[in-house]
């Protein structure tokens, strides 16, 4: 691993990712790797999450072609130098901020996307003129195979390399050096990551999880409510990280809420849910055991029929819940969608207070006071009202999460930034050495009065008061390039 | 005995009460802060002279001034920088409202160090406190006349329901660090950073680090040596070497060497005079450990100018040494001391490679009458931030962000960098319920037609976007 993790350091050290044509012709290939090799990647999806590969397409890789379109774009501004406001002593200078790539990186993904999952970090990495080193999860076998197969067809290979394996090959890994370490996964590994990555100062993103809150208001349209809860929940059997996992809401609105779902479960998955090509099963048996262990006790409204052999957990609904039992404890990241009753909109609050700080929070209301109070009185990753899920669709708006449920974001920019360095650069020239005279050792009290007179800046603050203070200043060097003399 | 755990529950009880949200008292105590640096300004200066010997001069200069310089600077933007950020949306979301949302994290943790104790602890705070939090500070133990004051005086400042500042050595930094905070900034060095980075794990909490290292300073032969040796002087023997963005060690060819020694040896003795040790613009070494450690590396290479030192006072001469070889112990660590090796390459392509066989470094310097060489050692290294031609004057600019990469740190703050720092940015999206006939095009059952109506819907510029 030492080895894999030093050729890629070396490529990198080449300074062959770094300039803006190599970016852009990679991110091409990755383009046309997404486009000719089409079938195989929703082929490996589909596989691996028992996915239509309708679905697959939709869930991951119009994601990926969007971003890749987007960042071919707008590269070119992205890494140009931004001047930053200068002062009265550093007028005549220079001043920017030059963004500039990390050095290798290591991206980690996880099982539920794994293509989006790996590929919209990738894109951003190659766009900031990293190395890379890729770990798909293991668990999405087919998905990770077909990466390691793909990836260097279309790729440099020095420079971007797949490694697969498990837990003892990714325990390997985060022992070596790493200049940026991405990963997409559980709180509890997010831990590891990031107790690795100290060892050797790397900075981390975490995109962890949590359980995401959906609060239903009385005043709103409960038809549309339910249905785009129904979407997001049930999308990808329940495993998505910004799922809605639990419902809070007034009791009196429970039984319209089961009706609802159970109407919209039934128009987009058809009589025999097992048949229809559009609902996903669980990824491997350990979860799907997790998973019905969770409705144990609990008051099944509709739903909850399994079946081993297939990994089959059909859509359901749970009311009543106590928030002491299991299924409120942890992360559901299936497709059971328990409801818990609260008085109102302010118990609702505490009660997600109560908790740790989830990567979505969501609120269905037409009163906007409310959705605003909501927004203001707690805190998540992000926030989306009167739907779910959209916030991630919008890359100008960062994705990530807050403590527990992570820390760092990207999509769009934000994973160039991510990935980036921002370098603060002051060039300033030889010449004009009198006018320094008033910095340098041995000192006066006047000396100290015109360094808070430049430091703070005590005139007035419009722009004539800076004209002002510009003559001045010019003023004072020549002043002293006089008495120089 | 767990000695923090009341003041935290404190804090943490009042961060959820919503105390320090409002513009109006994040205002108030920025404003209380100011007093605090007004009111105290004599006391603080003594302080500082018991602690470091710091002159009127820096002490206004790198410690009073430029802290309220920060605060000046919050004041003035708190409601711009607190307000939603609005971003560009997709065809999807036109009709949506979108923004990015500031947002405290919490209970914070500001780790101070002792070389400028002052400014390392109250600059972050004005940036937490800009940015909502409720804070603990833990002043550096070393400078002891400055951590007292700070925790006798700061707090009849502050709200004390809010913010706190705590005592202790590196044991009670350690029983600190096992609690959870929502945000932990460490100014110190690259050993303990990885400590905090390790104890911040366990409850993962986000860290900014801002370490050091060997900052290097490249001397090209076109340029005057007079001009670069008054720069390079000011910046390496201020507040006595002890500064993290200090030049550590210079590169130049053997000729520059020839001529810069000598102006090295001219700039300091019109900076201090001819016995520097009575100049009371000098200052002094923080603690015994830390003179024994620099009496040390006199003793590499040879010396070319000072190396002269008294341990009554603490007191290490203005020293340049020469003829150091790279394994010799000076340039094994950071030196933050008044001591400057030079080093001589045979090219700039040598001083490349010897720059980048090493740790990134805090700052990277290089003096050069022509731009084409600055700019190229710019763009052959990574540094946290770059100056040429100057010493460390990036920093004074609030709106260039301060910080390091790779080992000597991550994150970075000053200005609106630090309201960053310490705040969430919670992405927004506010949706309507009505015009749920577009939307449906998402729901299953999926048809390969649905699919070409979402393609059609999603050519839009600017934005990825998946309708999904």
């Amino acid at each position: 691993m030492e080895r894999l993790v030093q050729r890629v350091r070396d490529a990198f050290r080449s300074g062959r990712s770094r300039p803006l044509s190599f970016r852009r012709q990679q991110l091409e290939a990755l383009r046309r790797l997404v486009q000719e090799r089409e079938r195989d990647i929703l082929a490996a999806i589909a596989a691996d999450l028992s996915k239509s590969e309708l679905n697959a397409y939709s869930h991951e890789v119009i994601t990926i072609l969007g971003e890749v379109d987007l960042v071919l774009e707008q590269l070119p501004e992205w890494v140009t130098a931004k001047p930053a406001k200068k002062n009265l002593l550093t007028m005549m200078d220079e001043v920017y901020v030059q963004p500039e790539p990390l050095g290798v990186v290591l991206i980690i993904g996880a099982w539920n996307y794994p293509f989006v999952l790996i590929m919209q970090p990738l894109i951003g990495a190659i766009a900031a003129g990293n190395a890379v080193i890729i770990k798909p999860s293991e668990l999405s076998e087919n998905t990770a195979k077909i990466l390691a197969k793909l990836l260097p067809q279309y790729l440099d290979q020095d420079l971007y390399t797949v490694v697969n394996g498990g837990v003892e090959e990714t325990t390997e890994l985060l022992k070596q050096r790493f200049d940026h370490i991405l990963y997409t996964g559980s709180t509890a590994v997010g831990k590891v990551v990031m107790a690795a990555a100290a060892k050797h100062l790397t900075p981390v993103t975490l995109e962890l999880g949590g359980k995401s809150p959906c609060y239903i208001d009385r005043d709103c349209d409960l038809d549309v409510a339910c249905r785009r809860i129904a979407w997001g929940k049930y999308m990808n059997c329940g495993q998505t990280c910004i799922a809605p996992d639990y419902i809070l809401c007034e009791p009196s609105l429970q039984s319209q809420i089961v009706q609802k779902i159970k109407e919209t479960v039934k128009e987009f998955y058809g009589e025999n849910i097992k048949e229809s090509p559009d609902y996903e099963r669980i990824i491997n048996l350990r979860h799907f055991k997790r998973l019905l262990s969770l409705l144990e006790g609990q008051k099944i409204a509709f739903g909850g029929e399994s079946d081993e052999a297939t990994r089959y957990i059909a859509p359901t609904v749970l009311t009543d819940v106590d928030p002491e039992t299991k299924v409120m404890q942890e992360e559901i990241f299936g497709p059971i969608l328990p409801i818990v009753p609260v008085k109102n909109a302010d118990e609702a609050i505490e009660f997600i207070n109560d908790r740790e700080k989830p990567l979505a929070l969501y609120v269905f209301s037409r009163n906007n006071k409310l959705v605003r109070r909501m927004i203001d009185s707690t805190s998540s990753g992000g926030v989306t009202a009167n739907d779910v899920i959209m916030h991630f669709t919008l890359s100008s708006l960062p994705f990530g999460g807050v403590g527990s449920s992570g820390m760092g974001a990207y999509h769009g920019k934000h994973t160039f930034d991510t990935f980036s360095h921002q370098r603060p650069c002051l060039l300033k020239s030889l010449k004009g050495e009198s006018a320094n005279k008033l910095r340098y050792p041995p000192n006066t009290q006047s000396k100290v009065d015109w360094a808070k007179f430049f430091l703070l800046k005590k005139f007035s603050k419009g722009k004539l008061g800076l004209l002002l203070l510009a003559i001045l200043g010019v003023v004072a060097a020549v002043l002293f390039k006089v008495l120089d003399y | 005995m767990d000695p923090f755990e009341d003041t935290l529950q404190r804090l943490r009880e009042a961060f959820r009460e919503g105390r320090t949200r409002s513009a109006e008292f994040r205002a108030a105590q920025l404003k209380g802060l100011d007093r605090f640096l007004r009111e105290n300004q004599q006391r603080l200066q003594e302080a500082l002279m018991q602690d470091l010997r710091k002159s009127a001069f820096e002490v206004e200069l790198s410690e009073i001034s430029i802290s309220r310089s920060e605060i000046n600077l919050a004041l003035r933007n708190l409601r711009s920088w607190m307000k939603d950020e609005e971003v560009p949306r997709n065809l999807a979301t036109q009709l949506d409202s979108a923004f990015i949302r500031k947002e405290p994290f919490g209970v914070v943790l500001i780790i101070a160090p002792w070389n400028y104790p002052l400014n390392l602890i109250l600059v972050p705070l004005v940036g937490a406190i800009a940015a909502g939090n409720c804070v603990v500070l833990k002043p550096s133990e070393v400078s002891k006349n400055t951590e007292k004051i700070l925790v006798e005086m700061l707090p009849r400042y502050l709200d004390r329901s809010c913010f706190a500042v705590v005592l202790g050595g590196p044991e009670e930094t350690g029983q600190l660090l096992e609690h959870k905070f929502d945000y932990i900034f460490f100014t110190g060095s690259t050993r303990v950073g990885k400590i905090v980075m390790a104890a911040a794990a366990q409850h993962l909490t986000p860290v900014t680090l801002e370490l050091g290292g060997k900052n290097p300073c490249y001397v090209d032969d076109d340029c005057d040596p007079q001009t670069v040796a008054n720069r390079v002087a000011l910046f390496r023997y201020f507040n006595a070497g002890q500064t993290c963005t200090a030049p550590d060690y210079v590169l130049c060819s053997p000729a520059m060497q020839e001529r810069l020694v000598p102006a090295l040896q001219d700039a300091i003795a019109r900076f201090y005079g001819e016995d520097p040790r009575a100049s009371p613009d000098l200052g002094r070494i923080i603690n015994d450990q830390h003179f024994r450690r620099l009496r040390g590396l006199l003793g590499c290479g040879r010396v070319a100018v000072g190396g002269q030192s008294e341990e009554s006072d603490r007191y290490i001469a203005p020293t340049v040494l020469v003829d150091v070889q790279e394994t010799e112990p000076v340039m094994q660590e950071e030196i933050f001391g008044p001591i400057l090796p030079i080093l001589t390459v045979s090219s700039l392509d040598e001083a490349m490679d010897f720059i980048n066989r090493r740790e990134k470094p805090l700052a990277l310097y290089a003096f050069s009458r022509r731009s084409q060489v600055v700019k190229q050692v710019l763009a052959r290294t990574s540094s946290g931030g770059f100056c040429g031609n100057d010493g460390f004057m990036h920093l004074i600019l609030a709106s260039l962000p301060f910080g390091g990469v790779g080992a000597s740190g991550m994150g970075s703050y000053h200005g609106k960098f630090s309201f960053d720092t310490f705040s969430h940015r919670r992405a927004c999206l506010l949706r309507r319920p009505g015009l749920e006939k577009l939307y449906s095009v998402r729901y299953p059952p999926y048809s390969p037609r649905n699919l070409r109506v979402l393609l059609v819907a999603m050519e839009t510029r600017g934005c990825s976007c998946t309708l999904l």
